[in-house]
């Protein structure tokens, strides 16, 4: 009972949270492998559509991003706001690259009839359907985190920025990069489910 | 333990904003508690209403007020409002919110800002639903679980009622993490885990399933609008899709939901018998752990509602085995709380009786369950008015009655004013007996075969049908006595002061209506929840 700030409360309450994201996502991947058990051969063929020099490029570019946030975390940790801004700033450029990517990757793969609901799939066999239907669905999902975790960085940032957080008081930061560590995570998730291991 | 002369102001006065804004900006959990009775306990209302329409269709067979579409449309949203909206964020929203920070001894939760914001999204997610009913095709009509295919086919308007859903369970979810880390951050020195009210541990059980659940409605439901709105196809056998996944992955929240509807009512059960029985409850560790293995093994049951839907034959049996298994502990705890009445020092006041009856009619519910459990027995009894019967016993008759137990326990203690006893314990009776008339013979018409969702039925099922519906206009009667003496004591009863029950917990320390920071200096716990010796009560 007391007025004091309590910030192992606000990480607990922050991790509990990220728990809520990944089992969200856990019943996509439920989806997935009961899908994959009933059509192993359409979802082999379909993962093959995949691009995954794209793929892997954004596997790199979300690390790196991670790995800014969590330098960004050590240099306020160490009083150092301008760098701190930096690397939130190098964070957010790499969601950006990341989402730029996805654009051009779903792009590609809509102008080539391939997309919920399309006349292409619809001839094609049932299991590729599935396949396209819970990519969208996954990576959509996961690129709304991307923007949420890159708008809650920037609004950190102004905060740093404003003095707000600071050596003394970081704790919004922190479970800011929690999030985004979140994000990349489940990427990481996604991408062999997807790209590789079919 | 003596009372404390307030000093300090009540919480409601003490506010620098006035008029609505005093409470709907509110971030004090009292506020919010009330905030969150008056708009749950208003849909239960609305759902009352539906409810009794309902049964007025079912008096007789054929179309007595309204059509088949009508009532496809009416128990959907009756069962909508009653499970989302009223029976979910009721109890933690309002008395979870309302007692849980002064049992433990803290000034507030552990995040008062996410309170305030959670109940903001409840009402969002209200409105949603509602204006779900009035627009597009129109109030959807596939029944509160929105099975595909229907669900994704009809032309009435799912899609919003479903985001209204969503948003309802963000607010579910977040007031869940609230209450773990308040629990677990902000107890009161010397309120240890063995000290911690039953009710406290009710809700820290409740919110664990809250937050492991509702994220696979939450993408459930998201996949049934992309289903309507995109066209995926996932749930569409048609497009390589199946349906029986759509229900894997309802059921797989849903089941879990049933103990976010039951655990906390339980909690309250748990804290009201010792009360009055002036004894400590018996097997506090047992009910405890109980509430634990409650939430976690009914995270494995699911399959139970699906024995008819095309499951294996091992699958069956492995979910009929686990359901059975998880009776168990339900029954400990229906076990220690008779115990605790033996030889106990019994006074029946209203809340008392509210939690008898909780306990007949939750084990009513709990063994019609079982032959709902049992696959052999399921599946001549599924979808039809047996499971109407048996949910009701559970969630009307449990939860709702400890919803009821609570209001009379608790809310006395935050208006400082009293509702009279005599009409209390007529209301009471005449709901028990109406209750019983109508669900036990809704249960007896389903093993007669007759079925749910049908606004019409065969001539033989005439007697006993009649024989329902005049059940629920006696359990109707009874509410409205509730309501008016409830109230009316509320606002305008005799006052309340001190510990007139005698209870142990840490809520009958403070003054009555509690200041705004709960107590004038902070608590330090020397004894149990149950333990009555310095009451001032024999
Ligand atoms: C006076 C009170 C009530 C009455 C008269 C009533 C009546 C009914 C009736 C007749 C049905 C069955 C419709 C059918 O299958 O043909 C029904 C369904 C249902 N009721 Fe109630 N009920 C009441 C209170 C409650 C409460 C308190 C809850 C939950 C907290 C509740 C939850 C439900 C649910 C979930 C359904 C299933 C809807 C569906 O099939 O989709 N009811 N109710
Ligand atoms: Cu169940």
């Amino acid at each position: 009972m007391s007025h004091l700030k309590d910030d192992s409360g606000a990480k607990l309450g922050m991790w509990l949270f990220l728990f809520t994201e990944l089992l969200l996502f856990g019943g996509l991947f439920l989806l997935y492998s009961a899908y994959l058990s009933r059509y192993p051969h359409d979802f082999s063929s379909a993962g093959r559509q995949l691009n995954v020099v794209f793929g892997t490029i954004n596997t790199v570019v979300l690390l790196t991003s991670s790995l800014f946030v969590a330098m960004a975390v050590t240099a306020v940790q160490r009083g150092e706001p301008r760098r701190t801004l930096w690397l939130l700033g190098g964070t957010i450029l790499c969601a950006a690259i990341f989402m730029a990517i996805k654009y051009v990757e779903w792009s590609t793969k809509i102008l080539h009839g391939i997309y919920p609901n399309s006349p292409h799939l619809a001839a094609g066999p049932p299991g590729e359907s599935v396949f396209f239907s819970l990519y969208f669905m996954t990576t959509g999902i996961h690129g709304l985190h991307v923007l949420i975790g890159a708008t809650l960085l920037a609004w950190v940032g102004a905060k740093v920025k404003r003095g707000a957080v600071h050596s003394g008081d970081y704790i919004l930061l922190e479970n800011g990069a929690l999030y985004w560590h979140l994000v990349d995570l489940i990427w990481i998730f996604i991408f062999p489910l997807y790209y590789l291991i079919l | 333990m003596t009372t404390v002369q307030p000093t300090q102001p009540s919480f409601w006065n003490d506010t620098g904003r006035s008029g609505l804004a005093a409470w709907i900006f509110s971030t004090d959990h009292k506020r919010i508690g009330l905030l969150y009775f008056y708009s749950t306990f208003g849909f239960f209302l609305v759902g009352v209403l539906l409810g009794l329409l309902l049964r007025i269709e079912l008096m007789a067979p054929g179309r007595t007020i309204m059509g088949p579409q009508t009532y496809n449309a009416l128990f959907t949203v009756h069962g909508v409002v009653m499970i989302f909206l009223f029976i979910i964020p009721g109890f933690q929203g309002s008395f979870g919110n309302l007692v849980m920070p002064i049992q433990i001894g803290a000034r507030d939760v552990a995040f008062p800002r996410l309170n305030l914001f959670s109940w903001w999204l409840y009402i969002m997610g209200a409105v949603i639903i509602l204006a779900s009913l009035f627009t597009g095709g129109g109030p959807p009509d596939t029944g509160w679980t929105f099975y595909v295919p229907f669900s994704s086919r009809t032309g009435t308007n799912v899609s919003l009622a479903v985001f209204g859903v969503f948003v309802v369970g963000f607010s579910s979810i977040l007031t869940g993490l609230n209450f773990i880390t308040t629990i677990h951050r902000l107890r009161a020195e010397g309120m240890t885990w063995g000290r911690l009210p039953l009710f406290v541990w009710s809700l820290y059980a409740t919110a664990w399933v809250q937050i492991l659940a509702t994220p696979i409605l939450a993408i459930t439901l998201v996949l049934v609008m992309a289903e309507r709105l995109l066209g995926t196809g996932l749930f569409d056998p048609g497009r390589g899709g199946d349906p029986v996944m759509y229900q894997h992955l309802f059921w797989i929240y849903s089941h879990p939901a049933v103990y976010i509807m039951i655990l906390p009512g339980m909690g309250v059960i748990s804290d009201v018998i010792p009360v009055f029985s002036r004894k400590p409850i018996f097997g506090y560790k047992m009910i405890a752990f109980s509430s634990i293995a409650i939430a976690a093994f009914g995270s494995l049951v699911w399959g139970h509602h699906m024995f008819t839907s095309g499951m294996s034959d091992t699958a069956i049996l492995v979910f009929s085995f686990l359901t059975f298994i998880v009776a168990i502990p339900s029954a400990i705890k229906v076990f220690n709380w008779v115990s605790t009445l033996y030889k106990g020092s019994i006074s029946l006041d209203a809340p008392m009786l509210f939690a008898l009856s909780f306990i007949l009619l939750f084990s009513i519910g709990g063994l019609s369950g079982l032959i709902l459990g049992a696959a052999a027995t399921d599946v001549h009894v599924h979808d039809t008015h047996f499971v109407v019967g048996h949910f009701h016993y559970v969630i009307f008759g449990g939860a709702g009655f400890a919803f009821f137990a609570a209001m009379h326990y608790w809310l006395p203690k935050f208006y400082g004013r009293r509702y009279a006893e005599k009409p209390a314990i007529v209301a009471w009776a005449l709901m028990f007996v109406g209750f019983n008339v109508m669900y036990f013979t809704m249960q007896v018409l389903g093993m007669k075969g007759m079925p749910r969702r049908y606004y019409d039925y065969l001539p033989e099922f005439a007697t006993l049908n009649l024989v329902a519906t005049v059940g629920s206009w006696i359990l109707a009667a009874g509410l409205i006595v509730m309501l008016v003496n409830l109230f009316r004591g509320l606002f305008r009863g005799e006052p309340f002061t001190g510990n007139p029950w005698g209870g142990a917990t840490l809520e009958w320390t403070t003054a009555t209506p509690p200041p705004t920071e709960n107590f004038e200096e902070e608590p330090v716990v020397t004894h149990g929840p149950y333990d009555f010796r310095g009451t001032g009560i024999p």
